[in-house]
Parts: structure tokens; C-alpha cells; sequence
């Protein structure tokens, strides 16, 4: 029998390590998938060529499939989400003039008093007529809208105190280099590719922002991934063994080496190195310190599509003013995210499955033992660092609590 | 080789783009009746937030792909874009394939706004029939009344008679019972 040919697009960031691990590590093979993976350099270009058909399934932003499901600034197209392929792993990286205003450089600190810090400097900024400028990979990432909730959370506004541009990821480390921008928020490897040219520092990684908060998924036209189920299913548990492989520190350099050839991230093994193994470095000279939460791609359950998750994304973009509050637009958005089908794939493999679809985002403050379907699941805390916490049924009113007196 | 085709097609007024700087500025100034886009340039997302922060942006956009067959062309007009122009095109086949650009993206502009206005007008009754039922409850008037009191309201200050009536429902979502 041959192999189904199968094509995902993708961003070089590490983050897209599970699909260049199923095809590289042989789990696609396993399954039957004869995987591709398409490169480019911008969110629009993979979700175009999703949607043209150049591809099957993509790498992306989480919020970017909602906002095409949503069909915001174009006509909608549905989407949908039925693997996570990671949380957390980015950071916000400043010039290092302005690091050594708010921030101990070269290790992490306290964000809320880093932010504090920032929003002196940006009001002086401001009324100099340099307002403070950030760089965000996509009008629609997490990264823009973590990034807001940290500035919004700190006293800054991020419409009237600072400026939010794009810049997309393999840019990021030249915009602040010459000066186009003050501070990115953008994945790895280029928060270390920026620190080891000594033209940022890394401030905060986005676990301090949101904790086990959603990062890239496996997005696929709705359509097409319900024709084909039995495709879609040998897909995801291809992705979660390799998911199994990201987190095994025996496989550590062999990962790293895979992730850095030309055809995936084309960069340094050894700050790939650093990212896939939670020790980051945040600043140049600075020792590497142990972020044990600095990205998730297999624990916990990290791949289990919570439509929370997606719920708080929707809420974010109200609050961005990128979307209005329509209530028929909130459930789309929910359920672009898919557990029913990741439960589906999953169930043969015997691993936990969550018994919820939906969960109170920011209500997990140690471990907690959850509900499943099968198997055990711990899941570790989920904390926003304002200690705010997000009801998926009291969206109304989370906005409205949200909003500066 | 795609800017030789488009001047043979007798398009003489054509700009391009290499350096990205001030471009929103430019695209502007330019007004152009149409923009083309490699469909892999590498600053398509900083070009998309230029098109999401301003309607004068909004212009027909034909995209250049590296594949193609009927199908992906298909998806891709489905997909917002005007036109889809693939490598390799015969350059007397330009000149068409921008003029249905420009045609598809008028059609769906009218069908956006129609939408928009459609919304609009329907959040704008809601709120008229929100202040009527406040202003029925609150100070006792019966359903012309309140609607009288909501149009002079609005003729007074100038205002749209949905502005005064969203006015008064945010007033009393904050004041409650005051």
C-alpha cells in the first residue's frame, strides 16, 4: 500500500516541531502519511495556502484560524482546530537600553513590576512624541493579544500609550536592530536569536502573561478535515507521538539538529537547543536559566483543544476592538476548536482524555486532578499574572470588568 | 517580466514596490485601481495590517502564486482575493485577469456594506426598542410617547435617534436604579 501524500504549512519557529518530527521521526510514516511540510515566511501566505489547497493542514496562530472562520476583513472560511500543537514559548524581548530600565537584565523577574516600570517609561516616551513601538507577528496572534493584556494589566494602554506594528518572526531581531521597533513578542527562536546578537534582551516569556496559555494549532479546513476522518485521525496521532519524542531528553540534540536544517528553521541547533529544553538565555553573556514552563508541546494534556481557550481569544478581540460582540460569532469561535475530534483520534492510543470540553481559564492555581474519559490527568496551574481568572459562559461581563474607569 | 506584460497591455501607470518604508503612505497617495501581490512576499502579514487599519486601503488585490490549478484558483476567489495570477501567465492575459479583479472586488464591496448596513440598522432597533421599554418603565409613557420623546430627543441635539437611544441604555446599565 502507499503511503497518503499529506502537506502541512509552516512558519520556521520551534514551535512547529511536531509536524517536522512525525514526518522526520518516521510517526507519519507509521500511520500511513506520506507528510510534507511547506515553508514560508507569514501567517497570510500559510493560511492562503490553505486555503487555496497549496496545503492540507498548517501551523497557526490560534487566533488567525478563528479569524478566518469569522471571515474578518475577508470572506469567512471555516476552520477548525483538532490537535493544539503548543502552549506558551514565547517571549517579549526589549532593546537592552530600555531592558536596563525595567528589568533586572539577564533573568527573569516579577512582569507586574517590569510593567509598572515600562508604563513610567512609556507615558515619558509619549509625551516626548516617541511613543514606545512593539512589534507583534500578526494582527491576529497570541502574541498581540498577550501582549495587550500584559500592557493593559500594567496601566499601559496599548492603543493610546504605545504602538503595536507586525513584524513578522524572521524580522523580528532586524526591526529592533535598527531601531524600527522598541520591544518585540514573537516565538523562538528569535527572542534568542535577537539576545545573542545583543540587540535585545528577553523581559518576560508569555507563561508569566498566561500561563499554559494556547499557542499554535493544527488548523484545517472544517470541510475537508470531516470528509476524510480516518485521515484527519492518523494525522493527530502521528502529531501526539511526536509530541511524546519533543519532551524525552534523550532525544534533546537530535531534535535540535533536525529543527535547525535549511528546509525547517535553517538556524542554530544550539539556540534550538535552548528553547526545546526550557533553558533560555535573556540577555548576551547571561547564563542559560531553567524556565521549567517555558513551552508546552506533549504534558498535560497540552494538545487537548479546550474551547476556553479559544473562547478567551475571542473575548481578546473584542477587547482589541478587531470584532464586536455577536453572540451566533462567540460559539463559531468556540467551536472552531474541536476536542470531540482529538478524543476521537486519541482514544485507540489509550492516553487521558478530558472528560470537558470547556474549562475556567485561569482557575487552576495548583495541580488539580480533572475528569476524564479515560486515563489519569493532572493539569498544573493556569494562572494569568493579574490573577484574574475567565468564565467562558460570563463573557459579557468579563469585558465589561475589563474595561479602564 | 510581469511589469513588461502589464505596460505591452497598454498599463502604462504602474509602480512598484521594492522597499517597503512609508508604503502605506504611498499605496495612499497612489490610489491605485489595483494591487498585486506575490502571494509568498515575505511582509504580506505588515501589508495585511495596513489593509485591516484603513478603509482607504481597501483596493482589489490580485495575487501571484508559484502552483496552481483550477480548483486552488477557485478557492482562492472564494478566498477574498480578486484574481489569481499564476507564474508563467501570457502576458496578453494580464489586462483581463485585472479587470475581473477590479469587477469581482466592487461586487463583494457592495455586499460588505449592504452586510454592515444591515447590521447596523438591526443593533439600532434593538436599542430604540431597549430606551422605549426604559423610558415606558421608568417615567410611566406609553409606547408613542416614549418613541416621541426618543425623536425630539435626537432632533434637539442633532443626533441619530439610535445614538440617543444607545445613550440611554449604557445611562442605565451604569446608573441602574438611581
Amino acid at each position: 500500500m502507499t503511503n497518503t501524500p499529506y502537506r502541512i504549512g509552516f512558519l520556521p519557529l520551534v514551535d512547529a516541531a511536531l509536524p517536522v518530527l512525525a514526518r522526520e521521526l518516521g510517526f507519519a510514516e507509521d500511520e500511513g502519511i506520506d507528510l510534507t511540510l511547506v515553508r514560508d515566511l507569514s501567517w497570510a501566505t500559510v493560511g492562503d495556502r490553505l486555503l487555496y489547497g497549496h496545503s492540507d493542514a498548517a501551523h497557526m496562530v490560534a487566533p488567525l484560524a478563528i479569524a478566518t472562520t469569522l471571515g474578518l476583513g475577508r470572506p469567512a472560511a471555516s476552520l477548525s482546530v483538532p490537535f493544539v500543537l503548543g502552549l506558551n514559548g514565547n517571549a517579549i524581548t526589549v532593546r537592552p537600553e530600555l531592558a536596563a530600565r525595567i528589568t533586572t537584565i539577564g533573568a527573569p523577574g516579577d512582569v507586574t513590576a517590569i510593567g509598572g516600570r515600562l508604563a513610567k517609561v512609556a507615558q515619558e516616551a509619549a509625551v516626548c512624541g516617541k511613543p514606545l513601538r512593539f512589534g507583534v507577528v500578526h494582527r491576529y496572534s497570541s502574541h498581540n493579544y498577550m501582549l495587550r493584556y500584559w500592557l493593559n494589566g500594567c496601566g499601559i494602554d496599548p492603543d493610546a500609550d504605545v504602538e503595536i506594528v507586525t513584524v513578522a518572526p524572521p524580522f523580528a531581531a532586524d526591526a529592533l536592530a535598527d531601531g524600527t521597533v522598541d520591544g518585540i513578542c514573537v516565538g523562538e527562536p528569535w527572542n534568542s536569536v535577537a539576545v545573542d546578537r545583543g540587540v535585545g534582551a528577553i523581559v518576560a516569556v508569555t507563561s508569566q502573561i498566561w500561563l499554559r496559555g494556547v499557542e499554535k494549532v493544527l488548523a484545517m479546513r472544517t470541510e475537508r478535515m470531516e470528509a476524510e476522518p480516518d485521515m484527519t485521525h492518523r494525522l493527530i496521532r502521528a502529531l501526539y507521538r511526536a509530541g511524546i519524542a519533543f519532551v524525552d531528553p534523550g532525544r534533546l540534540d537530535e531534535i535540535a539538529t533536525i529543527l535547525a536544517r535549511p528546509a525547517y528553521l535553517d538556524g542554530s541547533a544550539a539556540l534550538i537547543r535552548h528553547a526545546v529544553s526550557d533553558r533560555i538565555i535573556f540577555a548576551q553573556n547571561a547564563p542559560a536559566i531553567h524556565v521549567p514552563e517555558f513551552m508546552f508541546q506533549h504534558r498535560e494534556a497540552a494538545n487537548f483543544p479546550w474551547q476556553s481557550q479559544a473562547a478567551w481569544l475571542y473575548a481578546q478581540m473584542c477587547s482589541a476592538g478587531h470584532l464586536d460582540y455577536v453572540e451566533a460569532d462567540y460559539r463559531a469561535a468556540q467551536q472552531v476548536f474541536r476536542p470531540d475530534i482529538y478524543r476521537a483520534a486519541l482514544r485507540p492510543l489509550g492516553v487521558p482524555l478530558p472528560g470537558a470540553s470547556s474549562k475556567l481559564e485561569g482557575g487552576i492555581n495548583d495541580a488539580l486532578g480533572v475528569g476524564t474519559t479515560q486515563g489519569r490527568l493532572i493539569l498544573g496551574a493556569d494562572s494569568f499574572f493579574d490573577a484574574r481568572s475567565f468564565d467562558p459562559e460570563a463573557l459579557e461581563s468579563y469585558i465589561a470588568q475589563g474595561r479602564p474607569d | 517580466m510581469i511589469e513588461e506584460g502589464l505596460r505591452e497591455a497598454g498599463l502604462a501607470d504602474v509602480t512598484t514596490f521594492a522597499d517597503r518604508a512609508g508604503i502605506a503612505a504611498r499605496l495612499e497617495c497612489l490610489s491605485p485601481d489595483v494591487i498585486l501581490i506575490n502571494l509568498a512576499n515575505p511582509h504580506r502579514d505588515e501589508l495585511e495590517e495596513l489593509f485591516a487599519l484603513s478603509r482607504a486601503m481597501a483596493r482589489p488585490v490580485a495575487m501571484f502564486v508559484d502552483q496552481s490549478d483550477t480548483a486552488g484558483m477557485e478557492a482562492a476567489i472564494d478566498a477574498g482575493v480578486s484574481a489569481y495570477v499564476v507564474d508563467g501567465l501570457k502576458k496578453e492575459r494580464i489586462r483581463p485577469v485585472l479587470e475581473l479583479a477590479i469587477r469581482r472586488f466592487r461586487a463583494y464591496s457592495r455586499l460588505r456594506t449592504e452586510l454592515d448596513e444591515a447590521r447596523s440598522a438591526l443593533a439600532e432597533r434593538k436599542a430604540i426598542d431597549q430606551a422605549k421599554a426604559l423610558l415606558m418603565k421608568k417615567r410611566g409613557m406609553d409606547e408613542p410617547a416614549a418613541y416621541a420623546a426618543l425623536r425630539k430627543a435626537a432632533m434637539d441635539s442633532g443626533r441619530r435617534i439610535g445614538d440617543v437611544a444607545d445613550a440611554i441604555v449604557t445611562a442605565d446599565r451604569l446608573m441602574g436604579d438611581l
